[in-house]
């Protein structure tokens, strides 16, 4: 198969699995079934791409879809940078259908064919944002990331979900209107193309080089979804939808389509010598410090366990919008290797939210004491997936968190790896806290935790397949760097 | 007989109201009003092909050579606003058939087709002539007959909106005419290619600057320009749904066409700019009119008055286009006149199956649609995002070029303008979708789909929506050409 077509067919899997999902509705089984066989199609889609890209063989031209203005086109093209995205979303699909399976039986759901209809959806226009060829179809998919995952955020049709639902909405398009928008029109204006090439389209067609940091301003805060500070609060409002909408859409692909987005722009378009030259980052540099450190205290202070991750996820974020902002390279491979140890991490996190709250029926961190010793899978998978959060051996989170370390070190700016030192050190905290209740913590007279059992297998397996994979990215984390090499060119 | 479809397609219309008079019979005045728009639709698009193959048409009514006679002269700026209107024109009379039924009395029907025609004669008319007299003939043709529409609304508030709207338009017909009067007066010449060779000798002259702000009240008022848009929200809310849906997307385009005419092609964009300062009117006021009637649009209870203070936000942005004074500000406003038709007429279609199934478009009455009405309201949707400029859509097109035209002059506060606005067109579009979707149906109404009849023509126009939105190749190409038209950058 060629390049192109591959391309093409990853966008058309998830969308034609709708298809089956649909047909299939009153048959639960055989629908879920559906599902599992477009997430393994993508994967090994993807997978496909993966190889002709790390193969070194040239990518091919881009694939034209559409050109909707002359000279703006709707391309698809394959990077190494968008393959690590790409990767993580569809392999975490797999392994998060599995996880719902259990998770929307078990807490009796309603609406489960709309959910994994949209489910899909929200994959596909996450594959479309990886495989983007020039920041028009990168907005696209953006944009339609957002409406794709409305539903999904109020599943639930209560006034609380339609509120969150409206909190998500106006916060991701307004940003997006507002501010990116703006700035793609403004580089366009300026540099006459929207493509993504190696080393920036920017470079050179500038007389004045004093607006580049507000150009580069309004991309940071104008891609909502990579959750700078103070555009974060659609985040956690994003909490009222399903633990797995949660899990994969509010882990995974819809905020690292936004640090996705921010470092393909930083390297693509801006280019990183030219972002040095103007000193275009510094100071964004330190929003993304301010907001890892905010985030890190709200994150401290929930008693909501998936509010106390929604925060944790703002933070971690940053860690990669950080990594963009330092502009050399290791602050890049350190960010784009965040993306895929954060994804572990975090899922894995979030499984085991999911799974306390269908089993045990708890939200609360006050109120887990003495559930880990009936639930010690769940538990000792939050305790791995916590060690990958903070960036502790053996979890796979040590390694980017390195690289940022020596980014911050390279761009001579020590203050930020204080600031990375102490964040650790907060979501160890704050994380840490659920095992140890879990474990340590006397139990509850009112419900003696025998009766809670672990949560169904399905979730089981997928919860366990995480927490391993954080574990093995420690051992094995070459694949991720090679191709975060590749993207700075070395 | 292909040399005089330039008039035949002003005609045919024309002769063809009288004959709804004499029939009566409900269905077949509603024939030959579709007919007359099919007719005005086929020969609008040999027109547009053959005036952008081979440049602009010029026909001489009755023989006489201009400048004393009639002409009637078609270049890609006219010939596009001629697919414009008998397009929407085509598109409405199919919805009509059935909505007007509904709507208006049976007794009335052929007397509504025969206004109907009579008004599409007017508009055609507007855009094809080459005549400044003429146009204003036209214009009271067109205006005449659209006040009788508006006042077969069902509602009898209809009535007071039908005078409201005779006034103020009788005002800014009479202004428009003065104009022409001095301009006359002082030019001897009615022609309007003879007008654009004459002006530039008595550009000192103060009657010629009188006539030119006799010319702008009176064409800010026929497009509601704000703060002349009074007549507009009342007009469309109470008018019969088809009437709205046709009036939206035609008659302030045909006016936004006239001031395109009288400033650039006559008067000439030199004088208008350099002696004249249009840009420093129009700015503002398309600037007030964005911001207040986005905001205005956001407070409303009524669907349709929503959509028609919608309306006038959306003129706004074609005014802004123009005031750049630029080939890219004039490509955004005359991109616009399309896109905005193809969205308002598939929009005010979809308030109108609505209207037929439950007799109301109030938002609350529209509260849980989506499950009852499926592909009404999915009609809607897709118009919403177009209305808010979401891409692939026609409404982002022209948004774009907007803003491209606000950083080329410089002025990114006004890029910023359109930017926030569309944020609020999504906030009132979100409002109706909303209640559709995530608010129950009042259970105890018996409600289906609507009819076919309404649907097909109703989804004919959001197709087109998705179409150029997502290949503009065509649109842009010709918008540019008239732009540069405009501009005197091209014959």
């Amino acid at each position: 198969m060629t390049p192109a077509a591959m391309l093409v067919l990853a966008l058309l899997v998830p969308v034609v699995g709708t298809v089956f999902v649909l047909l299939l509705r009153s048959r639960p089984n055989a629908r879920e079934a559906a599902s599992l066989v477009s997430a393994t199609l993508l994967f090994l889609i993807v997978c496909g791409i993966y190889r002709t890209v790390s193969s070194g063989a040239p990518g091919g031209e881009a694939v034209v879809l559409a050109e909707p203005i002359p000279g703006i086109t709707l391309s698809l093209a394959a990077e190494p940078l968008g393959v690590v995205f790409a990767l993580v979303a569809s392999f975490l699909w797999i392994v998060t259908t599995l996880y719902a399976i259990g998770y929307m039986r078990g807490h009796g759901e309603r609406n489960q064919t709309r959910f994994y209809v949209f489910f899909a959806y929200a994959i596909a226009s996450a594959i479309g944002v990886a495989f983007a060829g020039n920041l028009f179809t990168l907005f696209v998919f953006y944009e339609v990331l957002s409406l794709t995952t409305f539903p999904l955020v109020a599943h639930a049709g209560s006034e609380a979900a339609k509120r969150a639902g409206r909190i998500y909405l106006g916060v991701l398009f307004s940003t997006s209107i507002v501010f990116q928008l703006l700035a793609i029109a403004w580089t366009y204006s300026v540099a006459g193309t929207l493509d993504f090439r190696p080393g920036g389209i920017l470079e050179g067609r500038w007389t004045n080089t004093a607006a580049v940091p507000l150009l580069l301003a309004l991309f940071v805060f104008g891609i909502g979804k990579a959750a700078v500070m103070p555009f974060h609060r659609w985040l956690p409002a994003a909490m009222v939808a399903p633990t797995p909408v949660s899990a994969l859409l509010h882990a995974v692909a819809v905020v690292k389509a936004g640090v996705f987005a921010v470092l393909k722009i930083t390297v693509y378009v801006f280019g990183l010598d030219f972002v040095r030259a103007t000193n275009a980052s510094v100071w964004l540099m330190w929003a993304a410090a301010a907001t890892i450190l905010l985030a890190s205290f709200v994150a401290l202070r929930k008693d909501n366990l998936k509010a106390r991750l929604a925060y944790s996820t703002v933070g971690q974020l940053s860690y990669i919008v950080l990594g963009a902002m330092l502009a050399n390279s290791w602050g890049i491979v350190g960010g784009g290797m965040h993306i895929v140890m954060h994804a572990f991490g975090k899922i894995t996190l979030f499984f085991c939210a999911g799974a306390i709250m269908v089993a045990a029926h708890k939200t609360k961190v006050s109120q887990l004491n003495g559930l880990g010793r009936a639930m010690p899978v769940t538990f000792f998978a939050f305790v791995l997936g916590a060690l990958c959060i903070a960036g502790l051996p053996p979890a796979g989170g040590s390694w980017s968190k390195w690289f940022l370390g020596l980014g911050a070190l390279e761009a001579d700016q020590a203050g930020l790896l204080v600031v990375l030192m102490l964040s650790s050190l907060m979501s160890l905290a704050y994380l840490m806290e659920v095992p140890l209740k879990g474990f340590f913590g006397a139990a509850s007279t009112a419900q003696p935790p025998t009766q809670v059992r672990e949560a169904p297998v399905c979730s089981l397996v997928a919860i366990v397949a995480t927490a391993v994979a954080c574990v093995a990215l420690f051992v094995y984390p070459e694949p991720v760097y090679r191709l975060m090499a590749a993207v700075v060119g070395q | 007989m292909t040399q005089h479809l330039p008039v035949l397609q002003v005609v045919i219309p024309l002769v063809l109201a009288p004959l709804c008079v004499l029939v009566r019979h409900p269905r077949a005045a509603w024939a030959l009003a579709a007919l007359g728009s099919l007719c005005a639709f086929g020969i609008a698009l040999d027109i547009v092909s053959t005036v952008l193959a081979s440049g602009p048409l010029s026909y001489d009514v009755g023989d006489w050579a201009p400048p004393w006679g009639i002409e009637y002269r078609i270049d890609a700026v006219n010939a596009w606003i001629l697919v414009i209107v008998s397009l929407v024109s085509t598109a409405v009379v199919f919805f009509a058939r059935a909505s007007v039924e509904r709507e208006v009395e049976a007794s009335r029907v052929a007397l509504f087709y025969a206004a109907y025609l009579l008004c599409l004669s007017g508009l055609l008319g507007i855009a094809a002539t080459g005549d400044v007299f003429n146009v204003f003939v036209f214009l009271e043709i067109s205006s005449l007959s659209a006040y009788a529409l508006i006042a077969l609304g069902q509602d009898r508030r209809a009535l007071a909106a039908a005078f409201r709207y005779l006034i103020m338009g009788s005002v800014g017909a009479t202004f428009i005419v003065i104009g022409i009067g001095l301009m006359y007066a002082t030019t001897g010449t009615l022609n309007m290619a003879d007008l654009a060779d004459r002006l530039p000798g008595v550009w000192h002259v103060r009657t010629i600057k009188v006539a030119y702000g006799f010319l702008a009240v009176g064409c800010f008022l026929k497009l509601a320009l704000f703060p002349l848009h009074l007549w507009l929200p009342n007009a469309y809310t109470f008018a019969p749904s088809a009437v709205t849906a046709f009036m939206a997307a035609t008659a302030t385009k045909v006016a936004v066409y006239m001031l395109l005419r009288f400033f650039f092609t006559i008067f000439g964009a030199a004088f208008s700019f350099d002696v004249m300062n249009l840009d420093m009117v129009l700015m503002p006021l398309a600037v007030a009119a964005i911001f207040s009637m986005s905001f205005v649009a956001i407070l409303q209870t009524n669907v349709k008055r929503l959509l028609a203070y919608s309306s006038v936000a959306q003129i706004g942005y074609m005014i802004l286009g123009i005031s750049f004074a630029s080939v890219t500000g004039l490509t955004a406003a005359v991109l616009h006149l399309f896109n905005h038709a193809l969205m308002k007429g598939a929009l005010f279609m979809a308030l109108g199956c609505v209207a037929y199934r439950i007799g109301s478009v109030h938002i609350d009455a529209m509260a849980g649609l989506g499950k009852r009405m499926p592909a009404t309201m999915a009609a809607f949707v897709v118009g919403g995002l177009s209305l808010v400029g979401v891409p692939l859509t026609v409404g982002f097109v022209s948004k774009w070029y907007l803003i491209l035209a606000a950083l080329e002059r410089g002025w990114w506060p006004l890029a910023v303008i359109v930017l926030i606005t569309s944020v609020m067109a999504l906030a009132y579009v979100w409002r109706v979708i909303e209640a559709a979707y995530f608010r129950e149906f009042p259970g105890d109404r018996e409600t289906r789909e609507a009819p076919a009849a309404l649907l097909v023509p109703t989804w004919a126009l959001v197709v087109l929506n998705v179409y150029f939105g997502i290949d503009a190749t065509r649109t842009v190409g010709v918008a540019e050409r008239a732009a540069e038209i405009l501009m005197g950058a091209a014959p």
